[in-house]
């Protein structure tokens, strides 16, 4: 189904499509866990080429094509290879579609994927190009709710701090409304969701200024980091990022089920002590890239239906 | 002689753009690269009441109009009619449509686009919208409105 298919943006994918990487991923976490061993695409070279820095990214997509027994090739600093010296990004991508059977890439410049998919004749799977476009990580956030509760219609979905520019966050809306999902969106004034983002949303989000709002009843905490560049006055960054934390006393007044996500790496959203209560899955999201990106390495590869 | 047709003076050969919102004129002259102070004979009325309003006129003689140029005319005046005159008789007329996608004649307002950079690639928008006009570049994703759209004819 997935064969040769470029995963640019989270758009790109039908719900069929999303359904099959679900299910696939779901096969492949005693894989991604050790516990199995697996060769599946033993003899295949994915090239990963981050023109930008995003260590998290990469080494998960590294890790899922090591553990089907596939190899990798790429560059995480492009100041050091011969190929960012004024070479254009189409020229990279043809040179480095020949030397490998699937690309990934992360890049600086907004679109970026798009032009690489369309000179790469081998799939090329956006790792995040500036546009906030970053389909794996929304991938794998729908697939943790998925793992914690089994559906995503009919939750209720906080998504908390920078929804302007965080905008990986803004592909997440996007496909949660369209999945059924009930989304909050609470984020300092300055910082709320574009316009153009809830207009492409399948139904009308709720809008909040406070975590207070939604604290008692929502099933999903999706927290976001909120960056210091974005506030000129200092002052004010600490009074909105410390009005957006979450803190340990707040833990106790969610629901039973309810679950504290966060796209990592965190900064201050978070307090570390939250890590030790039941509500933290941050980290197991982390882990679930893994699966995810063997999933549609394996799908797009041809590897698996 | 009756008002009418002294502002819309016949021309021996080339084109009539007619129906152009009111104030766009010099918008169209301005893309079709009529600038400067030689070639084509460019005669153009403003604020003409028309039956559907005021509009704008312009002729041109002696040119004719690709493709591109009346794509051009259609991202800034939708409602344009493009006439094209053969020895004083309108031998062509044709309504001018905003076309599907939009490639290479508008360049994305976006700096960090990848479109923008040295590349071997041309612009391309997808149209969200034709009335108001609304384009999304099919690589950053970003919108464009008809004031940002003017501004970037290519
Ligand atoms: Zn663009």
């Amino acid at each position: 189904m997935l064969k040769g298919k470029d995963i640019v943006s989270i758009s790109d994918l039908s719900e069929r499509e999303m359904q099959r990487i679900f299910s696939v991923a779901r096969d492949m976490i005693p894989i991604a866990e050790g516990k199995e061993k697996s060769e599946l695409l033993r003899g295949s070279i994915l090239a990963t080429l981050f023109f930008e820095p995003s260590t998290r990214t990469r080494l998960s997509f590294e890790s899922a094509m090591h553990r089907l027994g596939g190899s990798v090739i790429g560059f995480s600093n492009p100041a050091s290879t011969s190929l960012s010296k004024g070479e254009t990004l189409a020229d990279t991508i043809r040179t480095v579609n020949s030397y490998s059977d699937v690309i990934v890439v992360r890049h600086p410049l907004e679109g970026a994927a798009r032009l690489a998919a369309e000179f790469a004749e081998n799939p090329v799977i956006n790792a995040g190009d500036g546009a906030g476009q970053h389909p794996t990580q929304t991938l794998l956030d729908i697939f943790t709710m998925l793992q914690e509760f089994g559906h995503v219609d009919g939750l209720k979905i906080s998504l908390i701090g920078d929804l302007r520019y965080g905008r990986t966050v803004h592909s997440l809306a996007v496909a949660l409304s369209y999945l059924g999902a009930d989304v909050h969106l609470i984020s300092p004034r300055t910082l709320k969701m574009p316009k153009h983002v809830i207009r492409e949303m399948h139904h009308e989000p709720e809008i909040h200024e406070r975590i207070d709002d939604v604290l008692r009843d929502s099933d999903v905490f999706y927290v976001t980091r909120i960056q210091k560049e974005r506030f000129p006055d200092p002052a004010e960054y600490a009074k909105v990022a410390n009005s957006y934390t979450i803190t340990r006393k707040m833990t106790e007044e969610m629901k039973k089920e309810a679950i504290i996500m966060h796209p990592l790496p965190r900064v201050t959203e978070i307090e570390p002590e939250v890590d030790y209560t039941p509500r933290a899955r941050y980290f197991k999201q982390a882990f679930y890239g893994v699966p995810v990106r063997m999933a549609i390495l394996a799908l797009v590869l041809g590897a698996i239906e | 002689m009756n008002e009418q047709t002294l502002k819309v003076q016949k021309i021996k050969n080339g084109i009539v753009i007619d129906h152009i919102p009111c104030g766009m004129a010099l918008k169209v002259l301005k893309i079709l690269g009529i600038e400067g102070d030689r070639g084509s004979t460019v005669t153009m009325a403003m604020h003409v009441n028309g039956k559907n309003g005021p509009k704008d006129i312009v002729k041109i003689e002696d040119r004719n109009l690709d493709e591109r140029e009346i794509d051009k005319i259609a991202l800034i005046a939708p409602s344009a009619t493009v006439n094209i005159v053969e020895n004083y008789e309108v031998v062509k007329k044709h309504r001018v449509h905003v076309p599907m996608q939009i490639k290479g004649i508008v360049k994305c307002m976006n700096p960090k686009c990848i479109t923008n950079q040295r590349e071997p690639v041309e612009s391309e928008f997808t149209v969200l919208s034709e009335e108001p006009l609304i384009l999304k570049c099919r690589y950053c994703g970003r919108e464009m409105k008809q004031k940002d759209v003017i501004e970037s004819i290519i």
